[in-house]
């Protein structure tokens, strides 16, 4: 009997050639364990999806604040600051909690991963289901915030997407990153929610990206999440506010290098995820 | 028949030494470790020099060919879990490979991915995606899931609320209707209650006449020889034995334990012990003195150890363990109850002590016998020798005319099988 009547070689190496193909086939898989996050997500909460509509309010409540009521910091342009604020926390609020997902998800699924094959990168993939529908039940907020504030959007609304892609393509990058080195390194349980902590305070979210000086700008945007939130801040609070177009190209290059190297680095360590975990 | 697995030269490294555990603990080691190897320039050398290679396995070849029920037996560490690893894709050969026809189901642990949050439903749908069926699939055959499982009443119920044996049941339930063409089991008929085992190993039974091939991981040598056609014998990472499975449990057995009813160490390098004393002989006979390793289960029988003593003024204690054929521990008992024994053993010589083991104690099947020989005033009990299973008896079950069974003829549980006293009475 010859190598061709068998459905499977396993090799060494042989489960890099074919693994697109392994994707596709375990895709159930992917939208099985999306789902199961979700359903966990609000099992034994008392308020359960309110959760998902409080936090990016209050997270606008405290910062409009600290930084337009204290601080006095200007707003963008016409826009209400509490506005200005919500339409970075919508953004925010998605990174930092897909960030954190997707860096436990391995070590949370360990379980899983020294029972079964299955494609790896399933696991992060799927982890940041559960922050997108966090996102589309923050997005409804913003419309009636919107009706409050009687702030109409343009057609940029519709730029939000492409935007939010450029969120999604940051965390999962970074969550690649943090989920791999997370099977060896504990470590990067105490890392992750530091590093989002520290993000916050520099990324824009409490104030405008305008008030950093000219000249340092660009090399502000290297940040990715400037980008995204000035893009969200673009397309949400329409009016004159320009986009500042080479720091979202610097956020872009900086959020693809991440997905790509996150991405590389992931499949590089997967192999040995079963016998280190 | 058609080829379905084969494995060619199959080999899996690890690594174990100084090295692979500082990746297991901190990233701290590791930086250090980096940092202390690039001052020094040659520490990462020396790193390399610590670590260990360690062959889990080691050039296995072997063919199953469809609707075989095939065995894997052997102690522990000897590579049987890393070799279903490698069948199941979990973790890759460093050598070798194997190829495999038809679709694979791993039952390598049961309730894979149960989350104690969802309900039994939720747990059914999501239980099965993991272990590879269709959203599809599982609806059609929900209701069989179900029914198997006999959780029916507590579907919509968290499953941290279910009892361990639940939770076993709802996950074997749906493992066993995943209807692959091969299925990989390790050890889960360990688990749930004997009923539950029974109709477990009813239901591969079933798959397998189906004509799917199964391959089944135990250390349960009753459950391999009935479920198995074909067993492996593996040893430090290689195949020792395979062929039909009742030869190769046998083989197993007489690796693990003398078929002899008497083992005779005859030169002093052989003779187990130490420069207190040594090991020379252990008997088994029966009720008139015939040596025999056969004995009647409701006659006494004597197990005999003749030992060397070369230094006096050592208290010494001379002890059998039983254990039965699946590994339990049965009873253990020693010399230290004889009275002022160690008097007896004042000068150096020849001495035996004899085990008096009453009729009706012992179960009907086989025991392993291991002999030892310790200091029984020393805490940490210092051990002159330990010879485990050293002897194999069985214990002869008539089935008629056996006093502890009665007029009753089924399967008797139980690592013991003492003669007790019953009344019954009426009360009104």
């Amino acid at each position: 009997m010859n190598d061709q009547e068998f459905d499977l070689v396993i090799e060494p190496g042989k489960e890099r050639r074919q693994y697109i193909q392994d994707l596709l086939a375990y895709r159930e898989l992917f939208y099985f364990l999306a789902w199961r996050d979700i359903l966990v997500r609000y099992k034994q909460t008392l308020i359960g999806i309110v959760w998902s509509v409080l936090r990016p309010v209050i997270l606008m409540i405290v910062f409009t604040v600290v930084f337009k009521g204290l601080a006095r910091l200007p707003s963008d342009g016409a826009a209400p600051y509490a506005l200005m604020v919500f339409a970075a926390a919508l953004p925010w609020q998605f990174f930092s909690d897909s960030l954190v997902k997707c860096s436990q998800s391995m070590v949370s699924n360990s379980a899983m991963v020294t029972k079964i094959y299955f494609p790896r990168f399933i696991v992060p993939a799927s982890s940041i289901i559960v922050s997108i529908v966090d996102f589309i039940i923050a997005l409804v907020v913003l419309g009636v915030l919107m009706v409050w504030y009687q702030h109409m959007p343009g057609l940029r609304f519709f730029s939000i997407p492409l935007f939010m892609l450029l969120a999604m393509a940051v965390s999962l990058g970074a969550g690649l990153w943090f989920t791999s080195l997370n099977v060896w390194y504990r470590d990067f349980q105490y890392i992750v929610p530091f590093t989002t902590q520290l993000m916050l305070y520099v990324s824009p979210v409490g104030f405008s990206s305008a008030i950093v000086p000219e000249k340092w700008r660009l090399l502000y945007s290297l940040n990715p999440m400037v980008g995204v939130i000035d893009g969200f801040r673009w397309a949400i609070l329409g009016g004159e506010t320009g986009l500042y177009a080479p720091g979202v190209m610097a956020s872009t290059l900086v959020a693809l290098t991440l997905l790509v190297s996150g991405m590389w680095f992931f499949r590089r360590t997967e192999r040995a995820f079963a016998d280190v975990i | 028949m058609k080829t379905v697995i084969r494995a060619e030269g199959l080999s899996k490294k690890y690594i174990i030494g100084h090295h692979f555990r500082s990746v297991h603990d901190t990233l701290r080691d590791a930086l250090s470790a980096g940092f202390r190897s690039f001052i020094s320039g040659s520490g990462g050398q020396k790193r390399r020099l610590t670590r260990e290679e360690f062959w889990a396995l080691k050039d296995i070849d072997f063919e199953v060919k469809e609707g075989d029920r095939v065995g894997i037996i052997g102690k522990n560490g000897a590579g049987k879990s890393t070799l279903l690893k490698i069948l199941s894709r979990i973790t890759e050969p460093t050598k070798g490979r194997a190829l495999i026809k038809g679709r694979v189901a791993s039952l390598l642990e049961v309730g894979t991915g149960f989350h104690p949050e969802l309900t039994g439903r939720e747990n059914i749908y999501l239980n099965g995606s993991i272990m590879g069926m269709s959203r599809a699939e599982i609806t059609s055959k929900y209701d069989e899931i179900v029914s198997f499982s006999g959780v029916d009443k507590f579907l919509d119920t968290p499953i941290k609320r279910y009892s361990s044996g639940m939770k076993v049941r709802l996950a074997f339930a749906v493992a066993a209707h995943l209807e692959p063409e091969i299925l990989l089991v390790d050890e889960v008929l360990a688990v749930g209650d004997y009923v539950f085992q029974k109709k477990s190993l009813g239901k591969m039974e079933d798959i397998s006449k189906q004509g799917r091939t199964i391959i089944f991981v135990s250390h349960n040598m009753p459950a391999v020889t009935s479920l198995c056609t074909r067993a492996m014998l593996l040893e430090k990472g290689r195949i020792v034995k395979e062929g039909d499975a009742v030869s190769v449990v046998g083989h197993y057995y007489s690796g693990e334990g003398n078929s002899a009813a008497s083992v005779d160490f005859t030169s002093a390098e052989t003779m187990p012990g130490d420069d207190v004393v040594r090991l020379l002989r252990v008997t088994v006979e029966d009720q008139d003195g015939k040596v025999t390793n056969e004995l009647g289960i409701d006659r006494p029988f004597y197990i005999t150890m003749e030992y060397e003593l070369f230094k006096a003024g050592h208290p010494l204690g001379v002890s059998v363990s039983f254990h039965t054929e699946d590994g339990t521990y049965a009873f253990w008992s020693s010399d230290m109850i004889c009275e002022a024994v160690n008097d007896k053993r004042k000068t150096p010589g020849v001495y035996s002590s004899r085990l008096n083991v009453p009729g009706n104690l012992l179960n009907g099947g086989v025991y392993f016998l291991s002999i030892a020989i310790v200091n029984p005033e020393s805490l940490r009990g210092n051990k002159h020798c330990v010879e485990k299973n050293l002897l194999r008896i069985h214990v002869v079950d008539p089935i008629y005319g056996v006093r502890t069974r009665g007029r009753y003829v089924g399967p008797y549980p139980g690592a013991v099988r003492p003669l007790l006293e019953w009344d019954v009475s009426k009360l009104g």
